[in-house]
């Protein structure tokens, strides 16, 4: 098998999809975190403020969904259609919800009429809300497994069983760490009295997910078998679940001393070190099977060839400089507060 | 109704009416990066407007075409997982290199585009319209280059057998450059600028008939035609490429495009027709013998007749791929003599004078969409039965995972997301229109000559 720096291709391309799905968390993670916030905003001109903070960068920041999908599908083709023909329902749903967000953010604005804003502002709350728990609940029902056959047939049920009390767990605090992001973010854009509202807000959000995440922990430890075997193996990896909980208590003593923007850094950090965790726990399967595990999908038997690999390996080494250089214009350029003006939503 | 044929609805469903959207974006975009670079170029007001009048039809078409989009990305991996495995190894690298490259430019400059009027300089507006622009333009590459390389497959080696059958990369550049992709691409492209174009030129026809924006609205009209008469003609060079390429390497589809059923005689071209399956008879007018010259040179030549391949290796909808096809002729024909025939009177400097020309050139924006729709269905099925010509056929691909109700509960959801989304296209469209580049009372026509 190929290697480069001693790292065989699909462990390679493991890391590249799980660094693609981390920008992805970290980044519409502010995006949807501050859409579940919506209607807590009252007033409509903060709602308004809301979704302009968002504004110029949450179609560069879908990138990296598209770009994570586009990974997935090249690297490990296997696993990408196993799991998406396996949970139809709930990614058409969360597509769905993708789709209705997008039409919220930019029509919510284009009319004055009650109405009009009162069901956009619903449907945008409600679309960023489900869009963030979906994604945990997928994240739970991974880590758990799902039942594959041979030749990775699924045979398990089509919406319910993804709505286990984990997957539930994992959802509830996929949702409550974006909106703790989202709030984060929002401060950092607004002024005034929307800014105090949002202090006000982020508080419950940080108690919010808090105590999600440490029931998702004592949980994850309980029921999910042999989840501590793997530090056995290798004990150096326990400075990720260390790491996170550092970050995890870092951010309320930033907030509470108003440093908002290195606040912003540590979530994104907590996000990055959990799914760090994740990652570890399943290498080399990317999808464990509950039947047996000679079933389970693996970054070695869902890869896609050497070659190819090889080749998707060199086109993100020119690419990914390229597009490191555009976000940073682009975050740059729309620096600092929002202010309203007549090219906003 | 089974799995296949629902999961095949809902793609072509859901794929149609992605492709309202970007090609019209990457025509107003070749647009708004003229109008913008003329105003930077000249200094003048109207090209401003232009651009930002433009600006915002294409940001509400862009966003649709982004949202409808990201759906197609996953569709694949949920109604067609056979597929998915099958191609993986092949679409994999266009894919990755599609959202880096290309996507990746053009949704990080939109921001800058859209928003960034007040922050940025002229210049790196520019650019930035020109990032987004580029980035459409690739965006269209890759994808076309995927589906190209399942038209005519190339650069591979197929590894294992049944179910777990794949594709393979053997060769990027050849895989690349297979048979079709660089005639397809530029067929596409041209068809994407025609949607733009004539986008624009409807909305300032109307504006003309309505007398109002008039000064600006001539400027744009102008720009616009010239594009739309260039790109008209050169439509006809791909086009006839495109169809030379058919002939090599989809002789079935070739047969199909013109209902051509005997094993090998002459074969004729079609002006219009009807196609009776039943008899393999074309009922139309065409010229006797025009197939074999269009491929040939020679109106004598034979060419191979749908009977000449197994009953299962050819296309069962051979009127609808015929009708499809030959409405994309007739589109692309009847644009080269509208376009011409403006141009002419440009030429002589009575380019506005006719009313019933400006009311054609009003509706004419509907044309190049139509002749995209059907231009697409025509080669998509013409490929049937295979969704990977030669190799893995419709019928295997499809998730058996999945089954007809939850598609039938998707197509619905999709049914009911999509009509609201057209709609509310069609309303802020409407909107934009109706409130014009500028402000009337406060800039009135004649001062707008001068500035």
């Amino acid at each position: 098998m190929e290697t480069f720096l001693g790292i065989d291709y699909p462990t390679l391309w493991y890391l590249v999809v799980g660094l693609l799905f981390s920008g992805y968390a970290i980044l519409e993670g502010f995006d949807y975190g501050a859409g579940a916030w919506h209607l807590f905003l009252r007033k409509d001109l903060s709602r308004r403020i809301a979704i302009n903070a968002i504004g110029p960068l949450w179609d560069a920041n879908q990138v990296w969904l598209i770009i994570g999908g586009g990974a997935l599908f090249a690297g490990f083709p296997v696993m990408y259609a196993t799991m998406l023909s396996a949970m139809y329902i709930p990614f058409m749903l969360f597509l769905m919800l993708l789709v209705l967000r997008s039409a919220a953010i930019k029509f919510r604005s284009a009319e004055e009429m009650k109405w009009w804003r009162k069901t956009w502002d619903i449907t945008y709350f409600v679309s960023n809300t489900l869009i963030g728990f979906l994604l945990g609940v997928v994240l739970g029902n991974v880590l758990q497994g799902f039942e594959l056959h041979e030749n990775f047939q699924y045979k398990g049920g089509i919406f319910l069983t993804f709505l286990n009390p984990y997957a539930l767990m994992t959802g509830f605090t996929t949702l409550s760490i974006f909106m703790t992001q989202g709030a984060i973010f929002l401060m950092l854009k607004t002024e005034g009295r929307l800014h105090d509202r949002l202090s006000f807000l982020l508080k419950k959000g940080m108690i919010f997910f808090i105590i999600s995440f440490a029931i998702t922990t004592l949980y994850t430890l309980t029921f999910l078998p042999g989840v501590t075997d793997k530090f056995k193996e290798q004990p150096v990896f326990f400075v990720l679940p260390v790491l996170a909980f550092l970050a995890v208590a870092n951010v309320p003593r930033l907030v509470s001393k108003k440093k908002y923007s290195h606040a912003l850094i540590f979530s994104s950090l907590i996000m990055a070190f959990l799914l760090m965790l994740v990652a570890f726990q399943l290498y080399p399967v990317l999808l464990p099977s509950t039947i047996s595990s000679e079933y389970s999908v693996t970054i070695y038997n869902a890869a896609s060839s050497q070659k190819s690999l090889g080749i998707m390996l060199t086109i993100v080494l020119i690419g990914a400089p390229l597009l490191a250089g555009y976000f940073l214009f682009l975050y740059k350029t729309f620096h600092g507060k929002v202010k309203l003006d007549d090219t906003s939503y | 109704m089974d799995t296949e044929i629902l999961a095949r609805i809902q793609f072509a469903f859901t794929v149609a009416f992605h492709y309202i959207y970007p090609p019209l974006s990457i025509g107003i975009g070749l647009i708004m990066v003229i109008f913008e670079g003329l105003y930077l170029k000249t200094g003048q007001k109207q090209y401003e407007i232009l651009t930002r009048f433009w600006l915002k039809i294409f940001a509400i078409t862009f966003g649709i075409g982004v949202a409808t989009g990201i759906i197609m990305e996953f569709e694949f991996g949920t109604n067609w997982s056979v597929y998915s495995k099958y191609v993986g190894d092949i679409f994999g690298s266009a894919l990755a290199a599609e959202g880096l490259f290309a996507f990746g430019l053009e949704s990080t400059f939109l921001g800058i585009l859209i928003f960034g009027w007040n922050r940025v300089s002229p210049k790196v507006h520019f650019i930035s319209t020109i990032g987004v622009f580029l980035g459409s333009m690739f965006s269209a590459v890759w994808i076309v280059l995927a589906n190209s390389w399942q038209q005519t497959p190339a650069g591979y080696h197929i590894v294992g057998e049944g179910l777990t059958a794949r594709a393979e990369v053997t060769d990027f550049w050849e895989m690349v450059f297979n048979p079709s992709s660089v005639d397809r691409i530029i067929h596409v492209w041209q068809g994407a600028f025609l949607a733009g174009a004539f986008m624009v030129l409807s909305v300032h026809a109307y504006y003309l008939l309505k007398g109002r924006y008039v000064e600006i609205s001539k400027k744009a009209f102008k720009i616009s035609l010239l594009v739309a008469t260039i790109i008209s003609l050169t439509q006809l060079v791909s086009g006839h490429s495109s169809a030379d390429g058919v002939a090599v390497n989809q002789p079935a589809k070739l047969a199909a495009m013109e209902g051509h059923y005997d094993e090998s005689s002459a074969a004729d071209l079609y002006l219009f027709g009807w196609v009776d399956d039943e008899s393999q008879k074309v009922t139309g007018l065409g010229i006797p013998g025009g197939l074999s010259f269009l491929v040939h040179q020679d109106f004598e030549e034979p060419i191979q007749g749908l009977n000449a391949f197994p009953k299962d290796e050819i296309p069962t909808q051979v009127n609808a791929v015929f009708q499809f096809y030959h409405i994309m002729i007739s589109i692309g024909m009847f644009l080269i003599g509208l376009t011409l025939y403006a141009s002419y009177l440009w030429w002589r400097g009575k380019l506005f004078d006719k009313k019933w020309l400006l009311k054609i050139f009003a509706f004419s924006v509907l044309l190049p969409q139509i002749a995209n729709q059907v231009g697409w269905f025509a080669a998509e099925m013409g490929r049937q039965p295979w969704v990977v010509y030669g190799h893995l056929k419709t019928s295997e691909a499809f998730s058996q995972e999945v089954s007809a109700n939850q598609i039938l509960f998707s197509l619905i959801l999709f049914f009911v997301v999509y009509t609201i989304l057209f709609l509310l296209f069609m309303y802020s469209l409407n909107k934009k229109i109706k409130h014009g580049p500028y402000n009337e009372a406060e800039n009135p026509d004649e001062f707008l000559k001068y500035t």
